[in-house]
C-alpha cells in the first residue's frame, strides 16, 4: 500500500487520519508542524502528502512550496485541508504547487475516496 | 462511519481545553490596550483549530459558532477590523459558551445553543450584515438540478503541458469518471510532440470522452463531473456537452444535515456555563524528560539488580564490600525511581494560577474597582491532586482579597493610594512545605471591628478580648458564621466562606494564617507539605563540606581582589563591585566550621540577592549546579538556623541547603541597621 | 479494663557498650543497627549531635552517646555500631541513631527485677534510667529512650511547621 505522510498541529486530527488510513492497510508518518514535516521530508520519500493549512511554525501552503523544491517530491501528490471554502485560499494553495485539497469536516469515507483519486 | 471516532475526542476534548485558554489570555491580553496582529493571529489560530476538529467530530453547533468567531478574527487579523473593547468582551463570552458547549458534549450531554445564539447574534452582526448562515459548507453540498431528459455527457478534457508539475494524475482522474457511468475513451495525441523534443514532466495528452448512465439509469450531474476535475480547473480546458433529450424528472434536493443539531435536547438552565469541568481529568500530561529520566532510572535498576544477582551465585565473604556497594546502589535507585515518580505528579502551580486573570479582570469590572493581578513564582511546582484541592479555597480567598480587601479608586485616593490596587499570588517552597500566598494592599483587617463582631457573637468577653495578639483576633475569622462584611454581596461574604477553606486546607494536611496591617493591606497563607520539593541548586565546598544555595538567589560569583576590600578583621567586612559596596560573610565562622583563617585576597564570593539587597558568600569552591530534592530535617529532627533542608547526592551523603535569612541571622548582618533600613 | 500485674511483665531490651559501662533500651524503640557512617555536621547544634546521616532517603541525626553522657570522646572504628531508634515525640514517631562502642546481647528482663537507680554523677540524669538490672553478675543500666532523646537531647523542639512525611 501507500506510504502517507499526514501534517496537523491538532493531535486529534491527525491521529484521526492517520487510524483511517492505516485502518485500510496505509504506512503512516505523522508531522505536527510544517517545518517538522520538512524535516522528514528530507530523508523519506512519500506517496502522498495531506497536510492542513494553518499550522504555527509553518503554514501548509509554505510547506507545498518547499516540499516542491525537493526532487523526489515534484510530482508527489499532495492534499491541502482546509476550512476555507472560498476560492482564492483554494487558489493560493494550487499556485504553490499543491495538487488538491480535501475541506473539513470531511468523514472517513471521504477522506479515503479522496485520496484514492491521487493514488489509485 | 466505517472508522469510530470516538476514541479521538478525549484528545480533541483536551486541545480544545488548551486551545480555549489560549484564546481567554490573548483576549485578556488584547483587552488591555492595542491591537497586536501576532496576539489576534494566534487567537485566530485557536478559533480556526476548534472549527475544524468540531466539524470533524460532528458538534455542528460548535463548528458554526466558532465559524463566525474566525470570521472576525480573520478581519482582525488582516487589518480590516480593530479590536475594539466591545468585540474583545464578546469574544471573552463566546470562549466561555464554547467551554459549556464541549463541556456538555464531553459529559454525553445536549450543549444549551440558547446563550450561543444570542451571542452568535451579535457577532453576525458586527461583522454586518451577517448574511451567510452559520452553517459550514462541504463542497459536496450538491443540489441536483431537475433532470430534464440528460441522457450523457461529451467531455474533452486537455490537460495544459504543466498539469503533472502539482502531483495530479490524468489517467487516475479518468479513472475515477468511470465510477460515474458508463465511459467511453478516446485518446487525442495530436499535440503530442516528436520523440526528441519529449520532456518527460509535460503533459501533452487530451481525451475525447462519452459518459452515459449507470446500469441503474442514473445519469452524471454537471456538478459530479466539474467535481472530479476541480483541483485542476485552471490547469487545462474541460468542456462539458450534454446530450440530452426531453424528459420530465422528480427534483431532488440535497438536505442540509447540518441544520438538525440546533433543535436537539432539552433546554438546561443558564447556570451550564457555570458548569465546571473542573472534574480531576483521569490523564496527566507529563514532560517527556521526565519519562525518559525515569527510563533511565530503571535501565539503572537493572543493572544493579543483575550484579547482584551476579554476586549471590557464588557468594563468598571476600566479596562482602561489593556486596555492600551493591545494597547501597540499589538503596539508591531505589529511591531515584521514587522520587522521579513523585515528580511525574508534579505541576507547575501555574495551572491553578491560571484561571485567576481571567477571573480578577471580570470580577474588577463588575465591583467597579480597579484591580491588577500579580503572580509569582507560578512555575512552583507541587502534586496535582493536592494542587486541584487548592481551587476552590484559592478563588474564595481571591474573591474575598477584591470583594472585602480591596477599596473602590475613590478611597483608595483619598486614602494616599494608587486607584489602581493589587491581588498578587505567590508561590514558593519553605522547608518541607509549599507556601502559597494571597495577599492584597486594600484596607487590611481591623482589629476592633473583628473584636466588636467577636463580642457581639459572645465568643469573647471585652475584658479577655484586650490581652489577645492580632494573630489571636485574626484568626477568629476562619471561625464558622463568622462575617464583618457589612453586606453581603454575592460573591462572598455569607460567614461560610473562611471555615470552609481552613477545614480543606486542613484536609489536605496543611495550615492556613492570615497577617494584616489596618489601612495597608492582607494577607493569607496557605501552607501545604510537599511530596517532593525540588530546588535548582548550586553546590558549594566550604571546610570541606559540601552545601547548596538556591541557584535563583545567586546573583554573580568572582575572585576576590584584595584592593576592593576593606574593613577586614572587623565585623564589617565590606567588597566594592562596580559602584556597590557588598557586605561580606563567612559562613563558616558564622556555622561554627573550622577554618584557617583564610585571607579574603583571591577567595571566592558568591554574590547572593535576598530581599532585594545584595549579600557576599565567602566559600572555597564552587561545584556543580544540579537540580535537588529537598528533604526536611524537620521530620527526625528539628529546625536548625541557617540552614532550610537537606539534600542527598549522588554518593549518598548529605549536603544541607543554607537558607540566607537565617544564615544573615547568624551573622549579626541582620542587626546591622543599616544593612536592615538598605533597599 | 483488666489489670496487669506489672511484676510480671517482661521485657527485651538490647544492651550495648559504652566505656565499658553497659546499657540497655527497650528492643521495641529498636528500628535497626549500622554499622557507622560519615555524618554531615549541622551548624549551631549541640556537640554531641554529630550530624545527619542519609537513611533510605530520609535525614536521620546521629547522636553520640558519649559526648552526651560527657564521656571521653573516641573515635570510630570496626566495631561502632549505631543503633537505630524511633521514639515517640509529641504526636508522632522520631527516627535517630545513637553510637555505641559495640552492641551485646538480648535480655529478658522482668518489671520487678529492676532496681531504682541511686544518684549518679554525670551528665545521665536519673529520669533517663528506668533502673538497673543485674545480668550474669553484671550491672546494666536501662535507659528509657524516649525521655533521653525528647529531654536530653532534643530539648525544646519546636513544631514550628509542617513537616513533610
Amino acid at each position: 500500500m501507500a506510504k502517507i505522510l499526514i501534517v496537523d498541529d491538532m493531535a486529534s486530527m491527525r491521529k484521526m487520519v492517520s487510524f483511517t488510513l492505516e485502518s485500510v492497510g496505509h504506512e503512516v508518518v505523522q508531522g505536527d508542524d510544517g517545518d517538522v514535516a520538512l524535516e522528514i521530508a528530507q530523508n523519506q520519500t512519500f506517496d502522498l502528502v495531506i497536510t492542513d493549512v494553518n499550522m504555527p511554525n509553518m503554514d501548509g501552503i509554505t510547506l507545498t512550496k518547499e516540499l516542491r523544491a525537493i526532487p523526489s517530491f515534484k510530482f508527489t501528490p499532495i492534499l491541502l485541508l482546509t476550512t476555507e471554502s472560498t476560492k482564492d485560499k483554494k487558489m493560493s494553495g494550487k499556485a504553490a504547487g499543491a495538487t488538491g485539497w480535501l475541506v473539513k469536516p470531511f468523514d472517513p469515507d471521504k477522506l479515503l475516496a479522496t485520496i484514492k483519486r491521487v493514488l489509485g | 462511519m466505517s472508522v469510530d471516532l470516538e476514541q479521538f475526542k478525549e484528545m480533541f476534548y483536551e486541545e480544545c481545553t488548551e486551545n480555549l485558554e489560549g484564546m481567554e489570555s490573548g483576549l485578556l491580553a488584547l483587552s488591555e490596550g492595542g491591537t497586536d496582529l501576532e496576539v489576534v493571529n494566534t487567537i485566530f489560530r485557536s478559533a480556526h483549530s476548534i472549527k475544524g476538529g468540531s466539524a470533524t467530530f460532528g458538534f455542528t453547533s460548535v463548528a458554526g459558532f466558532t465559524h463566525v468567531m474566525e470570521g472576525l478574527l480573520d478581519e482582525m487579523r488582516e487589518g480590516k477590523r480593530e479590536a475594539e473593547a466591545r468585540i474583545v468582551d464578546i469574544l471573552l463570552e463566546s470562549v466561555d459558551v464554547l467551554r459549556a458547549m464541549l463541556g456538555a458534549h464531553q459529559a454525553g450531554e445536549e450543549p444549551d445553543d440558547e446563550r450561543a445564539n444570542i451571542l452568535k447574534k451579535q457577532l453576525e452582526d458586527i461583522r454586518d450584515g451577517g448574511t451567510s448562515s452559520a452553517a459550514t459548507t462541504s463542497v459536496s453540498d450538491t443540489e441536483s438540478e431537475a433532470n430534464s431528459g440528460l441522457q450523457g455527457w461529451n467531455i474533452i478534457f486537455a490537460p495544459h503541458e504543466d498539469l503533472l508539475q502539482t502531483g495530479n494524475d490524468p489517467a487516475l482522474m479518468i479513472r475515477e469518471l468511470q465510477t460515474l457511468g458508463a465511459l467511453t475513451v478516446v485518446l487525442d495525441d495530436e499535440r503530442l510532440p516528436h520523440l526528441d523534443a519529449l520532456d518527460a514532466e509535460l503533459a501533452y495528452l487530451q481525451w475525447h470522452m462519452t459518459l452515459k448512465a449507470t446500469d441503474d439509469g442514473t445519469v452524471a450531474s454537471q456538478e459530479d463531473i466539474e467535481e472530479i476535475f476541480e483541483w485542476v480547473e485552471d490547469e487545462c480546458d474541460l468542456t462539458l456537452e450534454a446530450i440530452e433529450e426531453k424528459r420530465k424528472a422528480p427534483d431532488r434536493r440535497a438536505e442540509d444535515r447540518r441544520q438538525d443539531d440546533r433543535r436537539q435536547g432539552s433546554r438546561r438552565s443558564a447556570e451550564s456555563g457555570a458548569k465546571k469541568s473542573t472534574q480531576a481529568a483521569a490523564s496527566i500530561r507529563v514532560g517527556t524528560e521526565r519519562i525518559d529520566a525515569m527510563m533511565d532510572l530503571v535501565g539503572e535498576l537493572v543493572i544493579t539488580q543483575s550484579m547482584l544477582s551476579q554476586l549471590g551465585e557464588d557468594f563468598e565473604m571476600s566479596r562482602m564490600e561489593r556486596l555492600r556497594d551493591g545494597l547501597n546502589a540499589l538503596e539508591r535507585n531505589s529511591r531515584d525511581l521514587q522520587e522521579s515518580m513523585m515528580r511525574m505528579r508534579m505541576q507547575p502551580v501555574s495551572f491553578a494560577f491560571n484561571r485567576f486573570p481571567r477571573m480578577v479582570h471580570d470580577v474588577s469590572q463588575k465591583l467597579a474597582k480597579q484591580i491588577r493581578l500579580e503572580m509569582v513564582g507560578e512555575d512552583t511546582e507541587m502534586d496535582k491532586t493536592v494542587m486541584e484541592k487548592l481551587n476552590d479555597p484559592l478563588v474564595h480567598l481571591v474573591r474575598n482579597s477584591m470583594d472585602h480587601g480591596l477599596e473602590p479608586p475613590e478611597e483608595r485616593k483619598e486614602a494616599g493610594k494608587d486607584s489602581e490596587g493589587y491581588v498578587r499570588l505567590r508561590a514558593f517552597y519553605q522547608g518541607g512545605s509549599i507556601v502559597v500566598e494571597i495577599s492584597d494592599d486594600g484596607r487590611g483587617l481591623s482589629r476592633d471591628k473583628i473584636l466588636g463582631k467577636a463580642v457581639e457573637k459572645g465568643l469573647v468577653s471585652e475584658k479577655d478580648a484586650e490581652l489577645w495578639t492580632d494573630d489571636q483576633v485574626f484568626n477568629l475569622l476562619f471561625e464558622a458564621g463568622f462575617s464583618t462584611a457589612d453586606k453581603l454581596s454575592d460573591l462572598s461574604g455569607r460567614g461560610v466562606g473562611l471555615d470552609v477553606v481552613r477545614r480543606n486546607i486542613e484536609s489536605l494536611g496543611g495550615r492556613v494564617e492570615v497577617a494584616s496591617t489596618l489601612g495597608k493591606g492582607s494577607s493569607f497563607s496557605i501552607r501545604l507539605p510537599l511530596t517532593l520539593a525540588v530546588l535548582d541548586g548550586q553546590l558549594f565546598r566550604l571546610s570541606g563540606q559540601t552545601y547548596v544555595l538556591p541557584l535563583i538567589s545567586i546573583i554573580e560569583s568572582l575572585q576576590m581582589q584584595k584592593e576592593l576590600i576593606s574593613g577586614v578583621g572587623t565585623k564589617a567586612e565590606v567588597y566594592r563591585l562596580r559602584d556597590q559596596y557588598i557586605p561580606i560573610i563567612r559562613p563558616s565562622e558564622c556555622m561554627g566550621l573550622h577554618d584557617e583563617d583564610a585571607s579574603l585576597d583571591g577567595a571566592l564570593l558568591i554574590v547572593v540577592e535576598w530581599d532585594n539587597r545584595h549579600v557576599g558568600l565567602v566559600v572555597d569552591e564552587l561545584l556543580a549546579q544540579q537540580q535537588v530534592v529537598i528533604k526536611s530535617l524537620e521530620t527526625n529532627y528539628k529546625k536548625v538556623q541557617g540552614i532550610s533542608g537537606a539534600t542527598i547526592l549522588g554518593d549518598g551523603t548529605v549536603s544541607l541547603i543554607i537558607d540566607l535569612a537565617g544564615l544573615f541571622e547568624l551573622s549579626g548582618l541582620m542587626n546591622d541597621r543599616a544593612f536592615r533600613v538598605a533597599a | 479494663m483488666e489489670s496487669i500485674d506489672i511484676t510480671k511483665t517482661e521485657n527485651q531490651y538490647l544492651t550495648f557498650i559504652l566505656d565499658e559501662e553497659e546499657f540497655g533500651v527497650d528492643i521495641l524503640s529498636v528500628q535497626e543497627l549500622r554499622g557507622w557512617e560519615h555524618a554531615t555536621p549541622m551548624p549551631n547544634t549541640p556537640d554531641w549531635i554529630e550530624g545527619v546521616i542519609n537513611l533510605r532517603g530520609v535525614i536521620v541525626p546521629i547522636v553520640s552517646l558519649r559526648k552526651r553522657f560527657g564521656i571521653e570522646h573516641r573515635e570510630p572504628c570496626p566495631t561502632t555500631v549505631v543503633i537505630i531508634v524511633k521514639v515517640v515525640s509529641g504526636e508522632k514517631e522520631r527516627v535517630l541513631g545513637i553510637v555505641v562502642d559495640n552492641v551485646s546481647e538480648v535480655y529478658n528482663i522482668k518489671e520487678s527485677d529492676l532496681q531504682p537507680a541511686p544518684n549518679m554523677e554525670g551528665a545521665i540524669s536519673v529520669d533517663f534510667v528506668r533502673g538497673l538490672a543485674t545480668i550474669e553478675e553484671k550491672m546494666v543500666i536501662l535507659l528509657d529512650i524516649n525521655k533521653l532523646i525528647n529531654e536530653g537531647v532534643l530539648q525544646e523542639v519546636h513544631e514550628s511547621s509542617v513537616d513533610a512525611a
